[in-house]
C-alpha cells in the first residue's frame, strides 16, 4: 500500500525582513498602485521586491509501506522543510501530498512540548490531542515512562530536564501512540549510544507493523543502519533517489 | 484532511493537501474549524493549564484576578459615583458588571493579534487546526470571566440587584462566543502576517474604553445615543449587561449587536479561508 505519495511539490518562503514586514509598507504600496503614483520612492521600491526563496522545487516520490526513507543533503537543501510539508505542517504552494495514516512527528526541538509543564502533563495533553480514551492514556504513560526512565523526573516541569532526557521523553511519546508514518529530524538521534540502540528496536517494531519512517540525519553510519532508502536533496531538488548504499555512497563522495 | 473507508473496514486518515482555491478554501477552512471543535477536552484542558501555569507557586492562584478586579471595582465605584452624581447603590453594579465584561473583551481581543504567532512552536512542530488555538483562548477567557464574576456577584448581593429575564443571557453568551471565534482568528491571521497589528490593536482598545458606555451611564450621552449603536462594543456589552442589571433593553439594541456580529463573522470568514494555509509560512 502506498502511504506516502508526493507530486511536483513547490515551496516557496515569503521572506519577511524588517523592511518590509510592516503594514506600512504593505499600505504604501496600495496606494502607489491604486493611484499610479509613488508614494515615496523608497517605500514601493521595497514593497514590490516580494522576496521569495524557493526551499523545495517539484518535488515527487511515493513511499510504501514498510519502507524507511533517509534525506540527505547539505544544510539548507530543504530537509527538514519536505519533512514539515509531508507532515502537512506546510501546505504546498503548488503540487499535491498525500499521507495515509495517523501521523507522528518530530521535528521542532521543544517537540512540540509545554516546557512549563510536568513530563506526564505533557503526556496526557497528546493523548487528548490524539483522541486517546482515559485507560489507553494510562497504559501509553506507563509505557513511556519504561521507556525514557524517567523514574520521578515524570512528575517535574519538563523545563528542568536535560536535553536527552527530553529526547527520551519525546521519541518515547511520538513513538507510544503508535503512527503508522513517523517523521523525524536530525537532531533527535542526537542521544548516546544505549539510547541509540533501543530507540532502533523501537522503530523496528514500528516498521514490522508496516509503518513508514522520513527521517533526516547527517550521520552516515545511521543512515546505513535505519534507512532502507535514500534521497538526495539539493538547493531544494531531487538530486538523486535509490537504495541507501548506492545513493549514500554517491553523496560521500559528493 | 478527510477521512476515508480504506478496504480493511478500518477509518483510516488521510492527509491530502495541495494548492486550494475558490470553494475549496472554504472547504478546507471549514475542516479546520469542526476539527478544531472535535478537539474541544484538549482546548479546556490547555486553557486551564494556561491560567493554573501563570500562578503556579502563588497562594491564593487565580484567585488574584478576583481580588484584583474587587480592588478596582471599589475604588472606580466610590471614585466616579462622586464625579458622576450618582448613588452609590446606582452605580457600583453598573461599574462591576461592566468593568468584569470589558476585561474579558479587551483581553480576548489583544491576545487575538497574537494567537498565533505566539504558538509558533507547536505550529512548526505538528500539524494541528489552528482553530484549537483559538477555542483555547476563548476557554482560558471564559475562565477568568468566571473568576471575576465572583466579585459581581458579591456587588449584587449586598446591593439587593435582581435580574430581569435573565434567560436572554443564554443567547448572548452564545453571540459572545462566535464573534470571540471570528476575532480570534480574523486578527490571528492579520497579527500573525503584520507584525505591527498587536500595538494598534492596544491603542484602539484604550480608545473604545472611554468611547464605550463602560464607566459611565449609556443614558448620559442624550441625543447622540443613536451614534452609539455604530460602536460595535457597546450592544455587545449592553445584551449581557441589562438582564443582569434587570433592566428592559430595546430591541433596537439586539438587532445593532446581531448586524454587527454579522459582519465580523463574514471577514473573519472571508480571512481565515483566504489565509489559513498561510499562517505555519508566516508565524
Amino acid at each position: 500500500m502506498t502511504r506516502v505519495s508526493v507530486d511536483r511539490l513547490c515551496l516557496q518562503f515569503p521572506v519577511y525582513h524588517a523592511e518590509n514586514r510592516t503594514l506600512k509598507r504593505s499600505m504604501a504600496h496600495a496606494v502607489a498602485s491604486r493611484t499610479g503614483q509613488r508614494v515615496g520612492s523608497v517605500l514601493v521600491e521595497d514593497a514590490r521586491q516580494r522576496v521569495t526563496v524557493d526551499v523545495l522545487k517539484e518535488i515527487s516520490f511515493s513511499l510504501r509501506s514498510g519502507e524507511r526513507l533517509g534525506l540527505v543533503g547539505g544544510n539548507g537543501a530543504g530537509k527538514t522543510t519536505l519533512l514539515r510539508a509531508l507532515a502537512g505542517i506546510y501546505e504546498p504552494v503548488s503540487g499535491r501530498v498525500c499521507v495515509r495514516g495517523e501521523i507522528g512527528t518530530l521535528l521542532d526541538t521543544q517537540l512540540g512540548m509545554n516546557m512549563e509543564l510536568t513530563g506526564a502533563e505533557n503526556v496526557r495533553l497528546r493523548c487528548l490531542f490524539h483522541g486517546v480514551g482515559q485507560a489507553e492514556t494510562r497504559a501509553i504513560l506507563q509505557n513511556v515512562s519504561d521507556f525514557a526512565e524517567l523514574g520521578d523526573f515524570l512528575a517535574l516541569p519538563v523545563k528542568t530536564y536535560s536535553s536527552g532526557m527530553l529526547v527520551r521523553l519525546a521519541f518515547g511519546l511520538a513513538t507510544a501512540i503508535t503512527p503508522d508514518v513517523l517523521f523525524m529530524d536530525e537532531w533527535i538521534l542526537a542521544g548516546d549510544i544505549t539510547f541509540l540502540a533501543k530507540a532502533r528496536k523501537r522503530i523496528e517494531a514500528l516498521v514490522q507493523k508496516s509503518d513508514v519512517l522520513v527521517m533526516s540525519s547527517h550521520q552516515p553510519e545511521i543512515i546505513r543502519q535505519w534507512c532502507t532508502r535514500l534521497i538526495w536533496l539539493d538547493k531544494g531538488q531531487i538530486r538523486m533517489d535509490g537504495p541507501t548504499d548506492v545513493v549514500l555512497d554517491a553523496y560521500l563522495q559528493g | 484532511m478527510k477521512t476515508t473507508q480504506s478496504g480493511t473496514g478500518i477509518r483510516e486518515k488521510v492527509l491530502d493537501l495541495s494548492s486550494l482555491t475558490g470553494a475549496a478554501r472554504f472547504r478546507a477552512a471549514f475542516v479546520d474549524l469542526r476539527e478544531g471543535i472535535n478537539l474541544l477536552p484538549l482546548a479546556v484542558t490547555l486553557g486551564w493549564l494556561d491560567i493554573k501555569m501563570r500562578y503556579r507557586g502563588s497562594i491564593l492562584g487565580p484567585f488574584w484576578m478576583t481580588i484584583t478586579t474587587a480592588v478596582m471595582v471599589a475604588a472606580l465605584g466610590v471614585l466616579y459615583a462622586e464625579l458622576f452624581g450618582i448613588v452609590l447603590k446606582d452605580y457600583l453594579p453598573f461599574l462591576a458588571l461592566s468593568l468584569v465584561l470589558w476585561g474579558y473583551i479587551s483581553t480576548l481581543i489583544t491576545e487575538a493579534a497574537s494567537v498565533f504567532s505566539l504558538q509558533s512552536k507547536l505550529i512548526t512542530a505538528a500539524r494541528m487546526p489552528f482553530s484549537m488555538f483559538a477555542t483555547q483562548a476563548i476557554i482560558r477567557n471564559f475562565l477568568v470571566l468566571a473568576h471575576n464574576a465572583v466579585v459581581v456577584l458579591g456587588v449584587f448581593l449586598i446591593f439587593h440587584i435582581v435580574p430581569h429575564k435573565i434567560w436572554l443571557i443564554v443567547p448572548a453568551l452564545a453571540l459572545w462566543s462566535l464573534d470571540s471565534l471570528a476575532i480570534l482568528l480574523c486578527l490571528g491571521v492579520v497579527g500573525a502576517r503584520f507584525r505591527d497589528i498587536p500595538p494598534i490593536v492596544g491603542s484602539l482598545l484604550q480608545v473604545f474604553f472611554f468611547i464605550t458606555p463602560i464607566i459611565w451611564r449609556p443614558e448620559l450621552v442624550g441625543a447622540l445615543s443613536g451614534w452609539l449603536l455604530l460602536d460595535p462594543l457597546y450592544p455587545l456589552i449592553a445584551i449581557i449587561r441589562a438582564p443582569l442589571l434587570g433592566e428592559s433593553l430595546p430591541r433596537l439594541i439586539w438587532e445593532a449587536a446581531l448586524a454587527h456580529s454579522a459582519v465580523l463573522v463574514v471577514i473573519a470568514t472571508l480571512v481565515f479561508a483566504r489565509f489559513r494555509a498561510r499562517i505555519a509560512y508566516w508565524v
